[in-house]
């Protein structure tokens, strides 16, 4: 079954000096065996595979994808800067063309951190792949892009942060919200009202196996991406679908993971979840890897598999047919649902709560988008946490008209640092946080 | 009083050599189909009946070995890998003997899949049917646990060698290993004929000291030992001349050492006096192995390279036309740039000037500026390359994050250059590099002092598992219970014990015994949110180092 051959590029960091708390599942042992198996299969030896080492990232990348509550340094640490540099490294080799695809295994995660940042929430701080996206459209003028995340919980952070901008499609599969944190992820939640279906959701029932998270890439995302044509495709690489991960449902092998990676043919790749250390991790790393590059990995298999005790029901098979038809009928009625939310009204407003588990933290927000048919719209958000932080930040999601951008700076002009703590504005366009705060 | 011995591929290089004290030298081609004529016409110049009684330990470096794998002269060997599942077995390409036997360990060394006696016995008979009298075998994790490793050798009967992988490297890359155990099989009969006829040849000359053999690492091993693990040998000849030049670097600081030969110069770093080792393993002849060896990049730029233009600047190298102008050869090299301003005495100097007046002439330059402007060109390369190797060094992957903040650079402080036309190119290079320069007395045997003065290393790696209460010792293949309260300190403690044990058994020196801890790490064994255990990894070595 040879393919064609692909470069790639792997950043390996596993910080094996970090951990939230010791026998936290994100601890420093997370990546040990995976280091032991990529090693042993001697994968950095092979004349298509290269390593490199990450960088580190700046307050700057976060700042422009994030509203960091003070600042982007007391969010994040050397850990989140150093993954997220990683993120940033993948994307300078595959867009300098040094290899086809890279392959960002970092930690920490990500992909639960929303735009606004009071804390941290699903292990992670700062989002790594949408820092990466928002440098990769400044540095190299990319629009187009598409994120796939594969990770076993619902890409929320992720969601958030693309949820006005029609030019990132973020497309979820995640084992269902009504079965697992963060509780969210319906297909129903399609993005905002200029933005409407530039946000996908595949919830899978739990027990879902190879053939269904396979059926639901073959029906549902590859026609979505031929449909939205992006320049560049981004994979959140979560691993906890596994058939052995403590903390999830699923019954996803290694096989399941590496024929998903091939046939998505992602050329960015960013580690998300996974916390079967040993049974798992090092045998779907392997597998994603060799899919990325172009190898046979069809021997790549835990020693434990058991095909009979993970084989799917015909039930699941049924449910995901339909579910598969009822989510292909909202994203070919996009344009048309998008009349609804707006109902000729200038601006929609959404309130969310959102709970920050790993830090404790309650945030309430209110978050207002300028109704635009040009772009994605300019959006205020109102966001109270219970630590006594309220702050007020202006987002301009980027490839922003120009009406969109005087409402933006004007409602930062009148925004108060009386009544908030904080004020912000973000012009993704012109890559500047503005700050003013009281006294 | 030392006598070191390095059988290059175009010289043999003896020095006698007493406190670090140069006493004697010889110099001899080396015949390429009889080695060890080349090794007793040195030995002869110098062991006389004065210094005979006086010799304590004689150290040889041949590339016996390193000839075998490169010219592809290896025996027969079949190979078989217990590589289980991952990546795909047309990986493993070792030609038609190769047998893919079942069975798997994985990463904690626990064995998931048993090998099958059956299926072994079936191999052997195969291998007798063939008349096949070597074999290696490498298993995936084989030193997380040999035991798959070990039952091979075990049940495979009638064959003068069976090389195991674990034996050879401690390191995880399976395909490395493999390709380890099969090249030790397969030069194994070369190698020990080698061996046999030198021994031979000390006992008829009633020479009987201890005889040390160098290794890839710029280490020494015992003449007895090495008839085991002769692909431990591969690489010892640009081993021994880094060695020299450690010998002639006063200050234990991060020094460049560099070795310009006829057709390449070989590029090597010092990181406070240690020389740096290849992370993985050496590469030769195409094969990627596991053995430990120093860290040397090799440039296809030397005394004997062709000066051609291209693009408008002076090319050097890679091609090497044949020797210097001055010496009868077809083209212009650096060494006719060093004959032509005197530089260098060697042939006809009037032929050197003529080679590069073509040259001359394209560039509107005298035959001086051009033979200047040449030389510059080399040292110009030669330092890009240098910089370009430091930049990789420190670029290299870590993976914690107290590496990547506090992590050391290197910054030589000084270079050191031997070979040929090393003292007429060091201040060249040193120029560009903005670094002192230093060329050693004697710089032309610089190999053989390397040899004599080198001491003997090794390393161990140890893995104790306390969940599972089993402790490997990787390379010894060495198994055993261990209470679930074993410690890092126990760890320590009996690594230091044991590679102790392995360096005076391979003839290390007792006196001074240098051992150093060169990784240590414990992770917690986590089931259902609790500690279960503990996963602790030591690697421990005596590293390449001058002998006291």
């Amino acid at each position: 079954m040879e393919k064609k051959i692909k470069k790639t590029g792997l950043i390996f960091f596993p910080a094996f000096d970090w951990a939230i708390s010791p026998t936290h599942p994100e601890r420093e042992e997370r990546l040990l065996y995976t280091q032991d198996q990529i090693f042993e299969e001697g994968l950095f030896d092979l004349d298509n595979i290269r390593e490199y080492k990450p960088r580190i990232a700046g307050s700057e990348d976060i700042d422009r994808t994030h509203i960091c509550v003070p600042d982007a340094g007391s969010v994040s640490g050397n850990s989140h800067l150093i993954a997220a540099g990683g993120a940033l490294t993948a994307a300078e080799k595959v867009l300098e063309k040094e290899v086809d695809n890279a392959f960002a295994l970092v930690r920490p995660p990500g992909h639960h951190a929303m735009l606004v940042v009071h804390g941290a929430r699903g292990f992670c701080n700062i989002n790594n792949e949408a820092i990466m996206i928002d440098y990769i459209r400044k540095r190299y003028g990319i629009r187009k892009i598409a994120v796939i995340d594969t990770d076993c919980h619902h890409g929320d952070g992720t969601q958030d942060i693309y949820w006005h901008d029609p030019n990132t499609l973020c497309i979820s599969i995640h084992q269902d919200g009504r079965t697992l944190y963060p509780g969210s992820g319906f297909p129903e939640e399609m993005g905002g009202p200029n933005a409407l279906g530039a946000t996908i959701n595949i919830p899978l029932p739990p027990h879902t196996a190879d053939e269904g998270l396979l059926f639901v890439v073959e029906r549902i995302v590859l026609p979505i991406l031929a449909d939205f044509q992006p320049e560049l495709i981004v994979n959140s690489a979560g691993q906890d679908n596994h058939y052995s991960d403590p903390i999830t449902n699923m019954n996803i092998s290694a096989q399941g993971y590496a024929k998903m990676v091939d046939r998505l043919g992602a050329h960015l790749a960013v580690l998300e979840g996974g916390y079967s250390i040993e049974g798992a991790l090092p045998y779907v790393n392997v597998g994603i890897i060799l899919a990325m590059a172009g190898l046979d990995y069809s021997q790549v298999r835990e020693p434990d598999y058991p095909p009979s005790a993970i084989r799917q029901s015909d039930e699941i098979t049924r449910y995901l047919e339909k579910e598969s038809e009822r989510i292909m009928r909202l994203w070919e009625n996009r344009f048309s649902l998008r009349e609804w939310p707006a109902a000729g009204k200038p601006f929609h407003k959404r309130r969310k709560s959102i709970y920050y588990d790993t830090d404790g933290i309650r945030e309430t927000q209110e978050e207002t988008v300028r109704i635009c048919e040009d772009c994605g719209g300019a959006v205020t958000i109102d966001s109270s946490a219970d630590t006594g932080s309220r702050i007020f930040a202006v987002i301009l999601p980027g490839f922003s008209c120009g009406a969109c951008r005087g409402h933006a700076y004007e409602a930062y002009e009148a925004a108060s640092p009386g009544k908030y703590r904080q004020v912000f504005l973000q012009d993704k366009d012109r890559d500047i946080l503005y700050k003013k705060s009281s006294k | 009083m030392i006598l070191g011995i390095d059988v290059g591929s175009t010289h043999t290089d003896g020095a006698l050599i007493r406190d670090r004290e140069i006493l004697a030298t010889a110099k001899s081609p080396t015949e390429k189909d009889n080695l060890f004529s080349s090794l007793k016409v040195v030995t002869e110049r110098l062991i006389t009946p004065e210094t005979s009684g006086q010799i304590e330990r004689i150290v040889l470096s041949t590339t016996v070995s390193t000839n075998a794998v490169v010219e592809g002269k290896l025996a027969r060997t079949g190979v078989i890998l217990i590589n289980g599942p991952g990546l795909a077995p047309e990986h493993f390409n070792f030609g038609k003997d190769t047998y893919f036997l079942r069975g798997y360990v994985n990463h904690r060394g626990r064995e998931l899949a048993p090998v099958d006696p059956e299926q072994i016995r079936e191999i052997s008979d195969r291998l007798a049917r063939e008349g096949i009298k070597y074999a290696a075998c490498a298993g995936k994790f084989s030193t997380r646990n040999p035991i798959q490793e070990k039952t091979v050798r075990e049940k495979i009967s009638g064959l003068r060698q069976v090389s195991l992988s674990h034996e050879l490297t401690g390191r995880l890359n399976f395909p490395r290993r493999a390709a380890t155990a099969y090249l030790n099989a397969a030069v194994f009969e070369t190698y020990n004929d080698f061996l046999l006829q030198v021994l031979d040849f000390f006992k008829r000359e009633r020479i009987s000291v201890p005889f040390h053999i160098l290794k890839a690492d710029g280490g020494t091993f015992r003449l007895e030992s090495s008839g085991s693990f002769p692909i431990q040998t591969i690489l010892s000849g640009p081993a021994a001349s880094i060695m020299g030049i450690l010998a002639s670097l006063r200050e234990k600081t991060d020094s460049i050492g560099l070795d310009i030969g006829g057709t390449t110069t070989d590029i090597a770093f010092f990181a406070r006096g240690a020389p740096l080792l290849m992370p993985a393993g050496v590469a030769i002849g195409g094969y990627k192995t596991g053995i430990r060896g120093l860290r040397t990049r090799s440039i296809g730029i030397g005394g004997d390279s062709r000066v051609a233009r291209q693009e408008g600047r002076l090319k050097i190298g890679p091609r090497r036309d044949g020797p210097a102008a001055a010496l009868g050869g077809p083209s212009p090299t650096p060494t006719d740039a060093l004959v032509a301003l005197d530089l260098v005495r060697l042939g006809r100097r009037d032929l050197a000037s003529e080679a590069l007046a073509p040259l001359a002439g394209q560039m509107g330059l005298s035959i001086p500026e051009v033979a200047l402007a040449i030389l510059k060109q080399m040292a110009g390369d030669i330092a890009g390359e240098i910089a370009r190797e430091i930049a990789e060094i420190d670029n290299q992957p870590v993976y914690t994050i107290h590496e990547y903040l506090e992590g050391e650079r290197l910054t030589p402080k000084n270079i050191c250059v031997v070979g040929g036309p090393a003292a007429p190119l060091a201040p060249l290079i040193g120029q560009h590099l903005g670094l002192p320069f230093l060329v050693p007395p004697q710089a032309e045997v610089a190999n053989a002092v390397g040899a004599a003065l080198a001491r003997t290393t090794t390393e161990l790696t140890l893995l104790a598992d306390t969940e599972s209460g089993t402790l490997t010792l990787a390379e010894e293949g060495y198994t055993t219970a261990i209470p679930s309260r074993f410690s890092l300190n126990d760890a320590r403690r009996l690594i230091t014990e044991k590679l102790k044990e392995k360096a005076l058994s391979l003839g290390a020196d007792s006196a001074g015994l240098d051992i150093e801890i060169t990784e240590e790490q414990v992770y917690p064994v986590v089931r259902n949110y609790y500690r279960s255990g503990e996963n602790i990894r030591l690697k421990a070595q005596i590293k390449p180092g001058l002998a006291g």
